[in-house]
Order: C-alpha cells, then structure tokens, then sequence
C-alpha cells in the first residue's frame, strides 16, 4: 500500500515510553514492590539474623511450600477459574502417597507418578464438573474443599485403622535413589566446602549452618520459571489468558477453551500433589490437617501477585513474589518483639492493598475511564 | 455529494466472477421463516452492502454465509463450485472470515496476542517450541500500519484501542490470515463519527486489497460512503440490488422500512425487484 507508508513514518502519537510507564504495566510490579516494602520493615524491626543465610532459608522454606501452590492457582485465574480445594488436595494427595509407599510398600519411582496422575485425576473431574455444568468454579471447588478433607480423613482412619495420623513414610521411603529429589537439601556438598573454607555460617564443630538449600525451594524456582516460560512464550499461554480474558472470544478464535481449563485444574491438583510429596516425605507421615487453609494462602500469594480475580491478568513471576512476602511475614514476625498472632492481620491487611493496587493497574492497562 | 465520494477511490470491478454466490437461500428456525429466498454475491475488490432493518434477517443470512447456520433451500457457490460448510471453521478455512460485533478481542491482551490468539505461528522443536514473537510483533506492526493504524508497541492492550481501531484490528486480523470474504457486522454501529470514518477508510483499503467486503448496516449514509452495490432485505427477502450511481439515499431508506415506495422505485432498480 504505496499510499499509506508515508503515515508510518510520522505519527505524532509515537512516543517512546518511560521506563517507569512500561513497568507500571508488569503485572508483578506489585509484588515486587511488596517484597523490598516488606524487607524494609523487617529490616527495621526484626533481628539482624533474619537476613543471615539460614535466616533466609528459614523464610525461603514455607514461602516455597506455598509459593508452589500460589504458582498453579495463578494459572487458574489467570484463565479465569478458581480451585478452593487445593488445600484438602495436598492432605488427600499425600494420603495416597504415604498409603502408596507405607501400605502398599511401592517404591518411589512407581508412587510418585501414581500420586501425580491421581491428583490430575481428581483436578480434571473438578475442571469437568466446572465446564459441564457452567457453575462458578468457586462453588464447584468448595464442594470438593470439603469433599477431599473428608475422604482424607476416611481414607486415613481406613489406611491406620482408626488414627489420623499415617507415619513411617521415612522408613518406607529409606534409601530409594528418587527420594533426594523430593526431600532433604540440595548442594549439601558445595555448602560444606563452603562452611570448610569459612565462607558461610558454621556451627562451632564447623559443620555449615545451611545444610544445603532445601529441595522445596529448587522445585519453587524450577515450578515458577516452567510457568512463567508457558504463560509467556508458548502459545498455550497465549490461551490461558485469552480463555481467562473472555472465554466466548477466545473460543469464536479457535481456542479450545475448555480443554485449556480442564488441563489449569489438573496442573493446579499436581501443583498440591507436588507440596504434599514433598512435605509428607519431609515430615516421613501424613495427617488429614495436611494443607490446611493453603487454599486461601495461595490465592493471597497469586492477588498480591498481580492475578485479577475476573481473569485474564497476572502472571506467575508475581506469584513467586507473592508467595516470599508470606514467608518473610509469618517467619519475620517471629524475629521481632510482635505477637506472632499479627501475621493474620498483616497478610489480610496486604491483599486488601493488593486487590485496590491491581484494580488501579488493570484500569491503567485497559483504559478504562 | 461528498460524502459519497470520500471513501471510494477506485472503480468498482464489473465483469468478473463472485466468489461467493448465494441463491433463493431460505433459512426456517422451527415454522419461523427467518430467510424466504435471498440471493446474494460478492465479487473481489468490491464492497457490498447489506441493508436492513432491525428483524430483516441480517444476522440470520451472514451467519448462513459464514457457515454458522446451514440454510433450509437453496445453494452457496464458493468460486464457482457448490459448497457446504459444516462448520465457521470450514467456511474460515475457505477463506469467509467474519468480524462480529463482538469483535473476538480481549481488552487485557496484547495487540499481538490477540493478533494471532489461536492461530499463533512457533519456532524451535520438542520442548522448546515457543511463539515466534519477533514475527507476531513484525507482523502485526505491518498489518496495522497497511491498515492505517500507527501503534505504539505492539505490545499495547487492545483495552487502550478506541472503538474504530479496535475494529480495525480484528479487520487487519482477518485479512492476514488470508480472507476473500470479509463480513463486517455492523462495524459502525456503535462508532463515532471520526472513528466511523476510520473504519470506512480501513474497508476501502481492504477492498482494493482484492477482498470482498460484505458491509452489514443499517445506515444509510455509512452504507453509500464506501459501497459499490447495495442490497436490501426486509422481511427475510431481498428486495433488490442496485449498483453505487442509481439510488439515493432516500430511495434506500424508503426500502429499508418496508418497500411501502415499491412501485416508485422499481424504474430506479433498473428492474432488479
């Protein structure tokens, strides 16, 4: 089109964008920025020993145990649903693990693909259930919240005999070659060499203070990159946000729509399976508490995040973050003078700016006036 | 009249063959007549409008065409051979693409994302298969740029897009992933006039592109602006196609609510009643 290039040339409404703009329209920048607030505060407030090596893998160890399940709820809402019941999926999840490896004796290399496609099983009929009957996930999801608790608890009285608690996972598990990838700390060798040499913390017989970097927190990392690489660089991101964005439009585009949030459930119940494998095998038992309110928890982590609740927004970089400054406040808190009990008020006190933050960000992005 | 003359810059092909030729096509939804014989071709590098008042079976005929509904009687030529299309995707693969009102956009979205949303191009293998982004990017720029719309990254959200560029890209869209038929329902309808004038400058574009425009309204105005033949339904019935020069825009308003001018207007349609 000869007649149009000139246009293309001169527009007197190309502007470059400020760097500050362009950042304003990360979805994470919230985040972000609720990470350096908050280190700012403990920095302030708690003990130096806080942000010492072990004291950052002491905050590092629960935000990754959540920062896990934080990451598969983000792609849920990012496509446009909710999952209440990841939380009782960690307990039921792990009861099929512990029950896999103590009462039926299997090894890990057999349980642990077992556990995760039993938990994808679940997460696809909660994802099935959702689609056929056009109910919000938020209902259909809670039903199971409770469904899934109880089966924990049946499945456990069932499996022990009458107790709620199922033990010797450890012995069960004892010298299989998958369990260092699941349990424990990961580079425990280069940690003592660097203990030997004096580089980090040791204890007085000179033994590191870190034993290595717990494993929860290499899978956090792996978990969050993997999702990241999807939403943003893959065309099945492409469909998550667009079928979370608006549903009847991504389908009259060719998405397949309810394929795309059939496969969020079943990520998101692997996502808990992941947790409850990895905690269980940490604790060597299970319990029906297991995963307790995580469900919310997670949901906090992927709103601070940057996820907006109608969908279509967020990002899993977020819930990352999100998921650090849970960590930093429920250990933080218990380097300071406060009561520990401030973490409830706190965490409820940071999704409510959250959700205001995002409101304003998502109004930037979309011009809305 | 200037109007008339804005948004037309070439000459309207004569002789050459439609690609798309629709006959005596009727559409019945249970014993309601939605469609009682309406015929209809579009040929390359025109734009034809479709008229009709609220209830005249607009919706009804375009969705016939864009293989949503399959009519009740009648035959659809797609470049002389007789087609049935099962589906939107057949009638999309055969290249009749559809913007709806709707416009199949997400506000949250990237320009490009929505761009290529479900038909994204990849680069690399196994795992590595990833969006070519650099291609989407270039891709979409140029499309956009083709259609008169300088953006600003392609990364923008469709939300920051007015109404008239918004329409533009899902028209942009679907010329590049190659349609000869292009069926634009009521583009202007909820438009302003700047942005109105956009769209009709975006149709004449396309138009001589060698597409196919199938220009759905019910204004008048926006309909004589930029068409090349004009063709009016009502009650289900086409009442006639008349070329761009033999009817006034009176004479076309005065069809559209119900052809009470009939008898008047029969000398003007040169017979085509």
């Amino acid at each position: 089109m000869s007649d149009t290039t000139p246009e293309a040339v001169t527009d007197e409404r190309m502007k470059t964008e400020s760097l500050g703009s362009r950042l304003m329209k990360r979805p994470e920048l919230g985040a972000i920025a609720g990470v350096v607030l908050v280190t700012i505060f403990f920095l302030i407030t708690a003990d130096s020993a806080m942000f010492t090596l072990s004291g950052v893998v002491n905050f590092m160890t629960p935000a990754a145990q959540l920062g896990i399940l934080a990451i598969g709820a983000a792609m849920l809402m990012i496509g446009g649903e909710f999952d209440l019941s990841i939380g009782s999926m960690v307990a039921f999840a792990g009861l099929f693990f512990a029950a896999a490896t103590v009462t039926f004796g299997l090894p890990l290399i057999v349980a642990i693909p077992a556990t995760f496609v039993f938990a994808a099983l679940v997460g696809s009929l909660n994802g099935f259930i959702v689609i056929r009957s056009g109910l919000p996930s938020f209902i259909v999801t809670l039903a199971f919240l409770f469904i899934l608790r109880g089966l924990s608890l049946v499945g456990l009285k069932l499996a022990t005999g009458g107790s709620t608690q199922l033990r010797g996972v450890r012995d069960a598990i004892e010298g299989d070659w998958l369990a260092p990838f699941f349990s424990g700390d990961a580079f425990s060798g280069p940690f003592a060499w660097l203990a030997e040499n004096g580089w980090v913390e040791t204890f007085n017989n000179g033994t590191s203070k870190v034993p290595g970097i717990p494993i929860e927190i290499i899978w956090f990392v792996i978990v969050a990159l993997l999702a990241t690489w999807v939403l943003l660089r893959t065309p099945a991101g492409n469909w998550i946000f667009a079928a979370g964005g608006d549903p009847n439009a991504a389908t009259n585009s060719g998405v397949p729509v309810k394929r795309v949030k059939i496969s969020l459930f079943m990520v998101t119940a692997c996502c808990a399976a992941l947790v409850a494998i990895i905690t269980v095998m940490d604790a060597g038992s299970t319990d029906s508490r297991r995963g307790f309110q995580k469900e919310f928890e997670a949901i906090i982590a992927a709103v601070i995040g940057g996820c907006l609740l109608t969908g279509g927004y967020g990002s899993a970089i977020g819930a990352f973050f999100g998921a650090i400054i849970f960590g930093m406040v429920v250990i933080g808190l218990t380097y300071t003078d406060f009561d520990q009990d401030w973490f409830q008020v706190f965490l409820g006190g940071m999704l409510l700016i959250a959700v205001l933050f995002n409101n304003a960000i998502r109004k930037r992005v979309t011009g809305e006036r | 009249m200037t109007e008339d003359s804005t948004f037309h810059h070439g000459g309207a092909p004569v002789d050459v063959a439609p690609i798309v030729q629709m006959k005596n096509i009727e559409k019945h939804f249970g014993n309601i007549i939605a469609l009682a014989g309406v015929s209809f071709d579009v040929k390359p590098g025109e734009c034809h409008c479709l008229l009709g008042d609220n209830g005249a079976g607009k919706s009804t005929f375009i969705k016939t065409m864009s293989g949503v509904h399959k009519p009740t009687k009648g035959e659809i030529y797609f470049e002389g051979k007789q087609m049935d299309f099962g589906s939107p995707r057949d009638a999309m693969e055969a290249g009749i693409a559809t913007v709806f009102q709707d416009l199949a956009m997400i506000p949250l979205m990237s320009v490009t994302r929505n761009f290529f949303m479900g038909r994204e191009p990849t680069v690399g293998r196994g795992p590595f298969k990833r969006m070519d982004n650099d291609t989407m990017n270039a891709a979409t720029m140029d499309s956009m740029r083709k259609m008169g719309i300088n953006l600003r990254a392609p990364d923008q959200s469709v939300g920051t897009l007015s109404g008239g560029e918004r329409q533009t890209v899902a028209i942009a869209r679907a010329v590049y992933f190659g349609a000869k038929i292009l069926i634009l329902d009521e583009p202007t309808s909820a438009l302003g006039v700047r942005q109105t004038s956009n769209v009709l400058a975006t149709i004449d574009r396309v138009r001589k592109q060698g597409v196919g425009v199938v220009f759905i309204s019910h204004n008048v105005r926006h309909a004589l602006a930029v068409g090349d033949r004009f063709t009016v339904l009502n009650r289900g019935k086409t009442l006639g196609t008349a070329e761009r020069g033999e009817i006034t825009p009176e004479q076309l308003q005065d069809l559209m609510a119900g052809g009470q001018e009939m008898a008047q207007l029969e000398g003007s349609l040169g017979g085509t009643v």
